[in-house]
């Protein structure tokens, strides 16, 4: 029995490329490339039920209200407005340019990088929703909030350091900006007004 | 310029496609670590709402989920049209819930982890506000107050 010395086959591998060709698109198909994005905003802490009648004294002037009904229509300290007004009045509203009586008051702050600035601290500007006004009005009001800032702060970083935009900006210069023109977003304690009998899960 | 011309010369050589496995592979293990699997099986139908001033989640693993919408179709019999709450896998009977489902979270991540949590909020663009409302009130009471709401990008500003 003489046994012939075969020799070990190679393993076709032309095979090889149809297999990973499957595979790549069974990927590609179940791929969801979508990031997650979102508007990221900070809840105040819980007042604790004893001291909830202690009311912070804010002057008139340094309030602006904004108030969306279970229709999605917006007032702002009074006046019916669409939303797309919104950021320009929020933005007069943030800025006083023109040192107004019935704006926000200006107070000096010592802000790096600039020196003393008179600036609008004391701003607030105070959202309240009804149960009945829908997800989408709610988001569009506070994009428009949030845009009326980023605007702000980027006019200021370009002028004052030199034409740069604020997301360009390092920290310490970023911070310095965020001292000019804080965030002061404050969402009231939720009420029930205007339709009353609107809820959803209960 | 026959010259130039050699009748029946060499055939082209068969290009060489034994490097081809490799560069699929190459494409396979880009897509394989860069695919997301779906954490939760929706529940309720969802329609983000639009905005221009996002900004990117970064750490998954810091990130809890809290969805609300209207029910799918195949569960409208049992669970009703109202806007409900969906927590993983689940419908929350009451805003109530949570509370505690953010504190069970919460004890799950890595202590140093802790501070840093940040609920996103998933909500259907045709939700009351009342139930959006009710679960930010029990974020409050968590202490979950890092949160942020999805949305899609739009293209143009108001």
């Amino acid at each position: 029995m003489a046994k012939k010395k075969r020799e070990v086959q190679e393993i076709n591998a032309s095979s090889m490329a149809d297999i990973s060709f499957l595979l790549l698109i069974f990927f590609l198909v179940t791929t969801s490339m979508a990031t997650d994005k979102g508007l990221a905003r900070k809840l105040p802490a819980p007042v604790e039920e004893a001291q909830d009648s202690t009311q912070v004294d804010i002057k008139q002037r340094n309030i602006m209200q904004i108030l969306i009904n279970s229709n999605d229509l917006l007032m702002v300290n009074g006046d019916v407005i669409p939303v797309t007004k919104l950021k320009e009045r929020a933005k007069e509203f943030i800025a006083n340019p023109n040192n107004s009586e019935n704006l926000p008051e200006k107070k000096p702050e010592n802000i790096p990088f600039m020196g003393t600035q008179n600036i609008t601290k004391d701003h607030v500007i105070s959202l309240q929703n009804d149960r009945g006004t829908s997800y989408q009005a709610y988001i569009d009001v506070q994009n428009e909030l949030v845009a009326a800032y980023s605007e702000l702060r980027d006019e200021l970083s370009r002028e004052k350091f030199q034409g740069v935009s604020y997301a360009e900006l390092d920290t310490a210069k970023q911070k310095a900006i965020q001292i000019y023109y804080p965030q002061r977003i404050s969402e009231a304690e939720p009420k029930n007004y205007g339709q009353q009998n609107q809820g959803g899960a209960q | 310029m026959a010259k130039f011309r050699k009748d029946g010369g060499k055939k082209l050589p068969a290009i060489s496609t034994s490097s081809l496995p490799d560069i699929i592979f190459m494409l396979l293990f880009f897509f394989m670590t860069t695919t997301s699997m779906k954490e939760v099986t929706l529940r309720i139908d969802q329609k983000m709402p639009e905005a221009t001033e996002l900004t990117k989640l970064e750490k998954k693993s810091l990130v809890k989920y809290v969805y609300i919408g209207i029910p799918k179709k195949n569960e409208q019999k049992n669970f009703g049209v109202e806007s409900r709450i969906q927590l993983d896998d689940a419908f929350a009977q009451s805003p109530a819930e949570v509370e505690s489902y953010i504190a069970t979270k919460r004890a799950a991540m890595k202590e140093e982890d802790q501070p840093f949590m940040i609920v996103s909020l998933k909500v259907d663009k045709d939700t009351k506000m009342g139930v959006v409302t009710d679960v930010k009130q029990a974020l409050r009471k968590a202490y979950a107050l890092k949160i942020n709401y999805t949305a899609f990008q739009r293209a143009n500003n108001y």
